[in-house]
């Protein structure tokens, strides 16, 4: 048998989702007998049958991607349920197995996935896809790049209608149905308990403690999760703070941006531009804006 | 051997494989530790607080780089994306080998997260040789791969683990970390002597040594890096060293870690054997 061959037996087995008890199923990937279907490439030894020594990559395979969706995804795992959560993922990880070299981007499609599938997404699904949002953003906001800021000083030389500002990759602007940010500061552990990379051989699942989400109320919020001292940060935004912050990163200009964000907007006009001042203000002194892209590319 | 071609002509000693639980640790205390292994994958991103962390340590220590999903033994191509970032870390931490695992662990591009056991036959050291001399290439740094720890084995092997290891080695005339610890799992695994394993190994092309603590169950063992180094593999290192001479040696602990202080003082162990090297070579 060809190493390619092989290497897709095995692998059909080892992602095959383990039975009762945590234990590889008696089926084999295709139909038929899974002892048979071990036996056919991997050697027995005096302790374990083929079927056994397969098993252990089987579990190792499930306790790691469970671990890492756990690990990724507390809140979302608060708002299902234990049991909810353990069996989305594994019909997440079985649509969408990992396909790529880091545990980092497991997760990437769940908010499409659980678009597509809301029968996962539990009774409250607006809730679970706004926590769902919330999570991605935050694994994003957390290690994607920082570029050398704008100080409040080199804006107001740049102000102009025509002006495009650009933000910081790092930052990730999100609107939400339900107070998603105030429910993951709560269900998170303060000992955060990351797991990095590693070539040991985990013999357990890590379970962490949920809390109970019920209570949560719909309510509408604007958030940034941005970076501070390279540690990840919720900001509440005002909405018209949002709009003007989401139609720069859409890449429309300054007078642009704000043109949209105060259509419709009940902040009377004369305290309009005394208020974006102020916004701007504390975005600069945040660093969340960066050079124009030719510019920086340069730099 | 304590310098040659397969680890940059370096002279390491006794390093430790650098984890978050430390970090605090090491950026305040400072303590005195001859290089530190990082995970490479850990750090092939854009920015944030790991790449802030890693530049702190780049200050004031010496790192060498260790992979985890490379997949030398896939029979996938090698994906252009991880070597694109891997190479811009190496730029970033000036390490002066590399390693990753003799082992494969995606298919069609869906990657398992696991190191799986290689079948030991002529077609597969073929297909593994050449991904190490391309990875190599690409990088151009100096590239040693690790033997894993199994918990099975193939039919169609047609030869044992140390003759698949020697195998490709020599095909892609790259180096060799040795983990004495997955020799010992794999040999209480598998049933074979670990001392045929280590005496086999062309000393010449160790680059660096690991050692490990594993957990063992009633049927088999795991390699959960979670606990100090037993004798039988203290022992497996000192004939390793034996016959390689003083080599950069790396303890690796990866669960349930223990305070920084233990972690080294168990790596320090290693000094026994490694001196004993220098004082017959001083004779």
């Amino acid at each position: 048998m060809k190493l390619a061959a092989i290497q897709k037996q095995m692998v059909r087995a080892v992602m095959t989702p383990l039975g009762p008890g945590d234990h590889m199923q008696r089926r084999a990937p295709g139909g038929g007998d899974m002892r048979r279907y071990a036996a056919k490439f991997i050697k027995p030894n005096d302790r374990l049958t083929s079927f056994e020594r397969l098993e252990l990559y089987n579990r190792q395979y499930w306790w790691r991607v469970l671990a890492a969706m756990q690990e990724d995804f507390p809140g979302l795992r608060a708002v299902l349920g234990d049991q909810k959560f353990d069996a989305m993922s594994k019909a997440y990880l079985i649509d969408c197995p990992s396909m790529s070299f880091t545990l980092r981007n497991l997760g990437s499609k769940l908010e499409s996935w659980l678009r597509k599938h809301p029968k996962w997404a539990g009774k409250r699904q607006r809730l679970a896809l706004d926590i769902v949002r919330l999570e991605w953003a935050d694994i994003e906001a957390f290690d994607l790049a920082t570029e050398p800021a704008l100080k409040p000083e080199d804006i107001s030389v740049m102000a102009g209608g025509k002006l495009k500002l650009r933000l910081q990759p790092y930052i990730q602007l999100l609107d939400f149905q339900y107070p998603v940010d105030d429910l993951l500061l709560a269900v998170r552990d303060s000992d955060d308990g990351a797991t990095f990379a590693s070539n040991a051989f985990s013999e357990r699942r890590k379970r962490r403690r949920v809390r109970s989400t019920s209570k949560l109320k719909p309510g509408e919020i604007f958030l940034a999760v941005h970076r501070l001292d390279e540690s990840v940060y919720f900001r509440r935004l005002a909405r018209e703070e949002f709009l003007i912050l989401r139609a720069l990163r859409a890449g429309k200009s300054l007078a642009q941006a704000i043109d949209i964000a105060f259509r419709g907007s009940k902040t009377p006009i004369a305290e309009r531009a005394e208020t974006v001042q102020k916004w701007f203000l504390h975005w600069a002194t945040l660093g969340w804006f960066c050079k124009p892209a030719q510019k920086a590319a340069s730099a | 051997m304590p310098a040659n071609r397969f680890n940059g002509f370096t002279d390491y000693g006794i390093g430790l494989g650098l984890r978050s639980p430390h970090y605090d640790h090491i950026l305040s205390k400072k303590p005195v530790c001859d290089w530190f292994e990082i995970i490479s994958e850990n750090f092939m991103i854009d920015g944030g607080r790991p790449l802030r962390i890693l530049d702190q340590i780049l200050e004031q220590y010496r790192v060498v780089q260790h992979g985890v999903s490379m997949y030398f033994g896939s029979a996938d191509k090698l994906n252009r994306e991880h070597l694109k970032r891997l190479k811009a870390l190496v730029k970033r931490t000036k390490t002066p080998w590399l390693s990753d695992h003799l082992c494969w662990g995606s298919v069609d591009g869906r990657y398992t997260h696991d190191l799986l056991p290689m079948p030991y036959t002529f077609e597969a050291a073929k297909i593994t040789a050449q991904k190490v001399r391309e990875v190599r290439d690409f990088l151009e740094v100096p590239v040693a791969v690790e033997n894993v720890s199994s918990y099975a084995e193939f039919h169609v092997s047609e030869m044992t683990e140390w003759e698949f290891l020697n195998e490709v080695v020599e095909r892609a005339d790259c180096g060799i970390l040795l983990d004495v610890n997955n020799i010992y799992v794999s040999s209480q695994n598998h049933t074979f002597n670990p001392l045929d394993y280590v005496n086999s190994v062309p000393a010449e092309r160790v680059a660096q040594i690991h050692i490990a603590g594993h957990s063992k169950y009633r049927k088999y063992i795991l390699d959960t890096h979670d606990h100090p180094v037993i004798d039988p593999v203290w022992k497996l290192y000192e004939r390793a060293i034996q016959r390689v001479g003083h080599t950069a040696t790396l303890l690796e602990w990866d669960d349930s870690i223990p305070s920084f202080q233990e972690v080294h003082d168990e790596a320090l162990k290693a000094n026994k054997f490694l001196s004993s090297t220098l004082l017959a070579k001083a004779v």
